[in-house]
């Protein structure tokens, strides 16, 4: 699949984002005045900062407030609407907590189960494609999930929570990449594809266009299955592994846990790209590829 | 409205012979010259009498060889259009309510008002039917030429979708495949039709007919007639040579 910038910005920060709101709601860290403030704000642009980037790939975005309106069929159009609830609720709570010193106990722990509610509606929008095999995993939500509490409990300053949930992520990548390889592999071959498979062994004689198309672009997209081997021992080793080690064996400090977080980030967006560039749609079967 | 209808009065679609497709690509100059002129968007192209011409296409036609070990391939080429699915999975994805399916013919479309060109519907497609046009940023598929079936003001004959009109093999035929009295309906049982990956559970309406078995040449290949030049022309291969 082709990976969009924008689509690897959004799914990253905004995880991010709404993972350090999932902790903020439990009243996690436990902070007040101008701190907390600039705790809501960091996850406020995060969140927020990837939802608006992700408009960015859209081909006519002066239709986007329909988007809201198909949350009864659409993973997406309900992750519209969870990712808007879900800020504008942690608008309220933040006021409440800033300006009048109330807990907002209730409203906080509402307000957690609704951001990760809005990360699974993120990660449903690719496990939900059959065309996809790698995506279309149970271990696809747990892998978006535990990016964004793992990544949000770095933010909110929980190293040894963090250092745990990190160790965790690291097993769950690579038992994502082992499951998605044997579903790829098992995405039939040319001969399934047109039904031909009868007459023969099926290959392809001329394509149905010389020139590049949106299918080829969008869905046909192999450069980054070269590098794939190489690219997941650094998002695992950045992004999971070695912040992992960091917090766990080194004395908490706010320079390993910045080192851990810098880190953090890279690998989860190598990770994110890796994600997209070597996920296989089922019709480059009819390409042979 | 992105919710399936739970059935539909007619399933209207086509049903495409790949015993009698000559590959001539005159489906899909058909489909994009009807496409362009009438409903939605233009089908756009960019850079077309550039270096690096692309363009939107809702039809086109791949050719494949089929071939036994130890016997002559065989020869098949496959138009690919939309399947107007009965459980369309782009249909159900689009957050936007663009994406629908027609309660009375099944003909599955796109609003294009409320289209945002996400392309999620084009990812859930296993059959790459669908195009986002470069130039108006919606997504395009093929629309079984809605505003020629039902159109009045052209001749009968002329009501059916470009394709079918002007396939000069016959390879292409439309109807309503929900009627197990209807011609296509009676072509995909006497010709053993199949659907496009049925694994994937997006039921196509549309059918192919497979290929009739072809008989298998006997005889060895003909020997060349002359390997070495002889007589006047052996002459002349030599005297070639030495100078």
């Amino acid at each position: 699949m082709h990976p969009a910038p924008s689509v690897i910005i959004f799914t990253t920060f905004s995880g991010l984002g709404f993972g350090l709101l999932a902790w903020m709601g439990l009243g996690i860290p436990n902070v007040g005045g101008m701190t907390l403030l600039a705790f809501f704000v960091i996850a406020y642009v995060l969140a927020a900062g990837g939802l608006l980037v992700s408009t960015f790939h859209l081909g006519n975005k002066k239709n986007a407030i329909y988007a809201f309106s198909q949350w009864r069929t659409s993973w997406l159009s309900r992750e519209g609407v969870a990712s808007v609830v879900t800020l504008l609720l942690f608008g309220l709570i933040a006021m409440a907590r800033i300006f009048m010193g109330a807990e907002m106990a209730f409203s906080g722990v509402i307000g957690s189960v609704l951001a990760l509610v809005t990360v699974f509606t993120t990660s449903m929008i690719y496990t939900q494609l059959k065309t996809i095999s790698r995506w279309s995993q149970p271990l696809t939500p747990i892998l978006f999930l535990l990016h964004a509490i793992a990544g949000g409990a770095l933010l909110a300053g929980q190293v040894k929570i963090a250092g745990v949930l990190l160790a965790a992520l690291a097993v769950v990548m690579w038992l994502h990449w082992q499951q998605g390889d044997a579903r790829a592999a098992n995405r039939g071959t040319l001969g399934d594809a047109t039904g031909l498979g009868h007459l023969g062994e099926v290959r392809m004689f001329e394509s149905g266009h010389t020139a590049r198309n949106y299918v080829l672009d969008e869905m046909v997209y192999r450069v980054g299955r070269k590098h794939a081997q190489k690219l997941r021992m650094i998002a695992l080793g950045a992004g999971a592994a070695l912040p992992a080690a960091i917090l766990l064996l080194t004395p908490a400090g706010h320079a390993t846990a910045f080192i851990a977080l810098a880190l953090h980030i890279a690998g989860a967006i190598v990770g994110r790209w890796l994600f997209f560039a070597e996920a296989e749609h089922v019709v480059g079967l009819y390409y042979g590829k | 409205m992105t919710a399936l209808p739970s059935k539909t009065d007619k399933k209207l679609g086509l049903v495409i012979d790949l015993d009698t497709c000559v590959g001539c690509h005159g489906c899909v100059t058909a489909c994009k010259g009807w496409n362009t002129q009438n409903y939605g968007a233009p089908l756009s192209d960019q850079d077309a009498y550039g270096a690096d011409p692309s363009g939107t296409f809702l039809n086109r036609v791949f050719s494949y060889e089929a071939q036994q070990s130890g016997c002559a391939s065989q020869t098949v080429h496959m138009p690919r259009s939309c399947l107007h699915c009965e459980d369309a999975p782009c249909v159900t994805v689009c957050p936007t309510g663009a994406s629908y399916k027609r309660e009375e013919d099944g003909i599955v479309l796109v609003n294009e008002d409320r289209c945002i060109g996400c392309g999620l519907c084009a990812w859930s497609c296993p059959y790459g039917a669908r195009e986002l046009d470069r130039e108006a940023g919606v997504m395009k598929k093929c629309t079984l030429c809605v505003d020629r079936i039902y159109n009045e003001n052209l001749p009968e004959e002329d009501r059916v979708p470009a394709c079918v009109r002007t396939c000069p093999a016959g390879a292409r035929h439309f109807g309503d495949l929900g009627d197990p009295d209807s011609d296509v309906s009676k072509l995909v049982a006497d010709r053993g039709g199949f659907d496009l990956m049925p694994d994937l559970g997006t039921k196509p309406v549309n059918k192919y007919l497979p290929p009739r078995p072809k008989d298998q040449l006997e005889t060895a290949p003909l020997n060349a007639v002359a390997d070495e030049p002889k007589g006047f022309l052996g002459w002349l291969d030599k005297a070639l040579d030495k100078l």
